[in-house]
């Protein structure tokens, strides 16, 4: 019989919950990402995905060090990573969906998802990092500034493939409309703002989500255009990741990611 | 959209600049579909790990080369002119990069 590391009991502060939502955000998104490393479209394309990938696991991890340090109890980078249950992750359910990557077991994925879904998130996170460098909190102030200029390269790229795409042929054009129904009913939430995010605004910690949603539209609505796609209708469904109540994906992407830390706690290599 | 559909990328020759000041180096080659594309992917596949502050590319086939096989007519009569390499100069300490 072997331990098996315990999960953490955190003591979830507005504070700690507002830091651990980008966090987790850059984390998933992330861990998704990642997946694509070995097996992307071209070569170039693939090496472009993982170095993403690997931009927002730093800033992933500075956050991460930030609300370990805000909670109290000093629980480290890794341990928030990897010692904590589904519930207490924080992040949007849009990141954590599959990434219709084709395989042997998954047959008739499709490269668009990825790139719209890169679209949506690179220019919400600009959004945010460019109003939190001026966040009362010296340490997030400094990992946005550094963030800032990581997510308007991957902005840049995502925009370029959906112009590419979207202005493609008939059958690439078809295929981002398809993915952009699918990713768009996912982009309420990044705007569904709550108490979290208002009591960040009243200590000064950054922006509340409601408040990226005009600059973002407006962005987003420029590629479009360029990219000759049009903009779905939005629903009313509003996804809950940001609560801690997330989609069906969820617990794979966590069995993966935290199966080795759960087994050897504490684990470095 | 075009008619004429291509399934190949094309061939990009891609050159880093180290630091300023210094030239840009020939550091190799990738696909991308066009330039815009193609800076973009020379800046992921050759400066990950800082090896650059500037990167250009040009379409491998916008190069003309010298033919292999003119090589004894075009370099080897060059073989015993040391003449003209300027070895026979003492260069000052503060010029680099010669």
């Amino acid at each position: 019989m072997t331990a098996v590391a315990e999960s953490l009991r955190l003591n979830l502060t507005p504070t700690v919950r507002y830091v651990l939502r980008w966090a987790d955000a850059c984390l998933i998104h992330a861990q998704r990402l990642s997946e694509w490393c070995g097996h992307g479209p071209v070569l170039e394309e693939d090496i472009a995905l993982t170095n993403m990938a690997l931009d927002l696991i730093g800033q992933a991890r500075g956050l991460l060090t930030r609300a370990g340090q805000l909670e109290g109890q000093q629980f480290d980078e890794d341990q928030l990573a990897f010692l904590r249950e589904e519930r207490d992750f924080f992040n949007p359910t849009l990141v954590e969906l599959p990434m219709r990557r084709s395989s042997a077991h998954a047959p008739g994925g499709d490269f668009a998802d990825t790139v719209l879904r890169n679209l949506l998130l690179a220019t919400w996170l600009k959004q945010a990092w460019q109003r939190m460098v001026s966040s009362s909190d010296a340490e997030l102030a400094a990992i946005a500034a550094k963030a800032l200029k990581e997510a308007r390269y991957h902005q840049q790229h995502a925009a370029d493939w959906t112009i590419r795409l979207g202005d493609g042929t008939d059958e690439s054009h078809a295929r981002m409309a398809r993915a952009l129904a699918r990713v768009w009913s996912y982009s309420a939430e990044l705007f569904a703002a709550d108490a979290v995010d208002q009591a960040a605004v009243a200590a000064g910690l950054g922006p509340s989500r409601a408040a990226l949603r005009d600059d973002w539209l407006r962005e987003i609505d420029a590629v479009l255009a360029e990219a000759t796609l049009a903009r779905p209708a939005d629903t009313p469904f509003v996804s809950t990741g940001t609560q801690g109540v997330h989609s069906e994906h969820m617990g794979f992407i966590l069995a993966e990611m935290q199966s080795l830390q759960r087994r050897y706690p504490g684990g470095v290599w | 959209m075009s008619a004429d559909v291509k399934n190949e990328w094309p061939l990009w020759e891609v050159f880093v600049r180290p630091k300023a000041g210094l030239d840009h180096k020939h550091c190799g080659s990738l696909h991308a579909p066009d330039a815009r594309m193609a800076v973009q992917m020379a800046r992921e596949v050759y400066t990950r790990r800082q090896e650059g502050s500037s990167v250009w590319v040009v379409k491998s086939s916008d190069i003309t080369a010298s033919d292999p096989g003119d090589k004894d007519m075009f370099f080897d009569p060059m073989e015993d002119k040391v003449y003209r390499h300027p070895t026979f100069y003492e260069l000052p300490e503060s010029v680099n990069h010669m």
